[in-house]
């Protein structure tokens, strides 16, 4: 069996055709956007196109879209940008921003600095699907409240949020909404104006582009403080050259996604399910997250009496590459905040594997995947003092 | 600053020596928390105050898995008060050490054997 590699979650190959339409902007197409002359209009003119197919994707007008290094600049700018517009509500009552429990760190940590700063976070908690509770966010509302910023779909367990019902929760109380849109763009239909979302982070790794760019979708009419001063780029929001081949890349992959979209998404669907019923077929393992409002490539499992570090090792031994959410291969040896927040105990956040599809996952792999991994947790059970059967 | 597991690590993760329980074992030793990911449980066979036979049981991460196979490598055949003296340093140095975020986590066979020598030695002064 050659390599298995089911951590598209983490980051995706890019597709040729990216890598293809990248290729003239390195060697002939190599101008500075902001330069007047011909290099610079023509690479200017083609980074307008891509803009044009980023927001395609999200149905956003292109002059909404600001290119940045990736998902967690787009985070930052989001959420300090508007922060900065609102540091006179420090020091009243808050919250004067709602995330919740299982936000990236992008967000997390973004939020849990802007709190030594002295702005009121709250932080919604979630059921044991993931999802937060909009009578929740209801209730969590203040007068001071300016911003929410919510994961449009979880990382880590794939849980999809109601986002269009939150949506028309924070526009009839007059406040912003951010989300972090980094692993629903591509795979799932994406609309900011159905969803009233104001703010959303993209990445283009995730939907096989290149690493090192992504943008912040910014609704027309909404201020925003740059993080970055400079010579004014991107409507003064973004200073820094544009990363020409990256946009190019990140444009394309966004025009693949929207084509592929509903293939790509029945075929990961059918294989997904394939492989959680394969998989919960071995005796104690659990499904972490939805059981369907989830990415249709995300399958997340929790095995009891095994841990999560030893299982992606033995996994590794055999070529298939996954991701834990075990404490033991975090550099923080903390069980993951997301598993914990459904009300997991850490024992058994410490038994999870996730399982990420992609383009390239073929229903070979699935088959392999599902003869392999339950010989490797019965091998560790055997070795197991928990395991009392 | 090597945060990789050594050849000899996955050697005894990947091909554990002595797993399994005694049944009518002399001392046997637990210690550990799956709260934090590791428990071990090491039992032992003395004769003549020699460690004739040694098995273990592991749930942790490779680190935990590896230290508990190689300590039962170490001592099977020692007698107990050397045994006695064996540290998680001793242990980390065996396998050509261990990424340090493991040193204290997860390498913890040392202090199981200690827990199974002590429980022999209470049993044997009843």
């Amino acid at each position: 069996m050659k390599k298995v590699y089911m951590d598209y979650g983490a980051t995706t190959p890019v597709d040729p055709e990216v890598i293809t339409a990248m290729n003239p902007y390195f060697f002939e197409i190599y101008g500075n956007p902001s330069s007047t002359h011909s290099y610079g209009v023509d690479a200017a003119d083609d980074i307008e196109q891509s803009r044009l197919k980023v927001a395609s994707l999200i149905n956003a007008k292109p002059e909404e879209i600001i290119f940045t290094s990736g998902g967690t600049e787009a985070d930052n700018l989001a959420i300090k940008g508007i922060a900065a517009l609102h540091e006179n509500k420090k020091n009243t009552k808050g919250p004067h921003i709602i995330t919740t429990e299982i936000e990236h760190a992008a967000v997390l940590e973004t939020c849990k600095y802007l709190e030594k700063t002295g702005f009121d976070i709250a932080y919604l908690p979630v059921d044991k699907y993931g999802l937060i509770k909009t009578e929740d966010l209801k209730n969590t509302i203040s007068k001071n409240t300016f911003l929410l910023s919510i994961i449009y779909a979880n990382n880590e367990i794939g849980t999809i949020q109601e986002i269009e019902e939150i949506g028309k929760i924070t526009e009839s109380n007059g406040i912003l909404f951010h989300t972090d849109a980094v692993q629903a763009v591509g795979k799932i239909p994406v609309d900011v104006n159905k969803s009233r979302i104001d703010l959303l982070s993209l990445s283009s790794h995730k939907i096989y582009g290149p690493k090192g760019v992504g943008g912040l979708f910014v609704k027309k009419g909404i201020k925003i403080k740059p993080l970055f001063h400079g010579g004014g780029h991107e409507q003064g929001k973004r200073s820094s050259t544009l990363n020409t081949p990256g946009i190019i890349g990140l444009g394309k992959a966004c025009e693949l996604g929207k084509k592929r979209l509903v293939t790509d998404s029945k075929k990961m669907i059918k294989q997904r399910d394939t492989l959680i019923k394969n998989i919960l077929g071995i005796e104690e393992s659990y499904l972490n997250g939805h059981p369907n409002k989830r990415l249709p490539n995300n399958a997340h499992f929790r095995f009891s009496a095994v841990e999560g570090e030893s299982l992606h090792m033995m996994l590794d031994n055999k070529q298939i590459a996954v991701a834990t959410g075990s404490a033991c291969s975090s550099k923080k040896l903390k069980p993951s905040h997301v598993l914990l927040a459904l009300g997991l105990t850490p024992e058994e956040s410490h038994g999870s594997l996730r399982f990420t599809l992609g383009r390239q996952t073929e229903d070979t792999e699935i088959s392999y995947v599902s003869k392999e991994l339950p010989k490797i947790v019965e091998h560790l059970r055997k070795m197991s003092p928990l395991w009392k059967k | 600053m090597d945060e990789k597991y050594t050849e000899k690590v996955k050697d005894h993760f990947f091909n554990p020596r002595n797993v399994g329980e005694i049944s009518d074992a002399d001392g046997v030793g637990t210690v550990g928390n799956p709260t934090c990911g590791d428990v071990m449980t090491i039992y032992l066979k003395v004769k003549n105050e020699i460690i004739t036979d040694i098995k273990f049981k592991t749930y942790g991460c490779a680190a935990a898995i590896a230290t508990s196979s190689i300590t039962t490598e170490i001592v099977k055949g020692m007698n107990i008060q050397e045994a006695k003296k064996l540290t998680r340093d001793n242990v980390a140095e065996e396998l050509g050490g261990l990424p340090t975020l493991k040193l204290h986590c997860s390498n913890l066979a040392a202090d199981a054997l200690k827990e199974a020598i002590k429980d022999y030695e209470n049993k044997k002064k009843e």
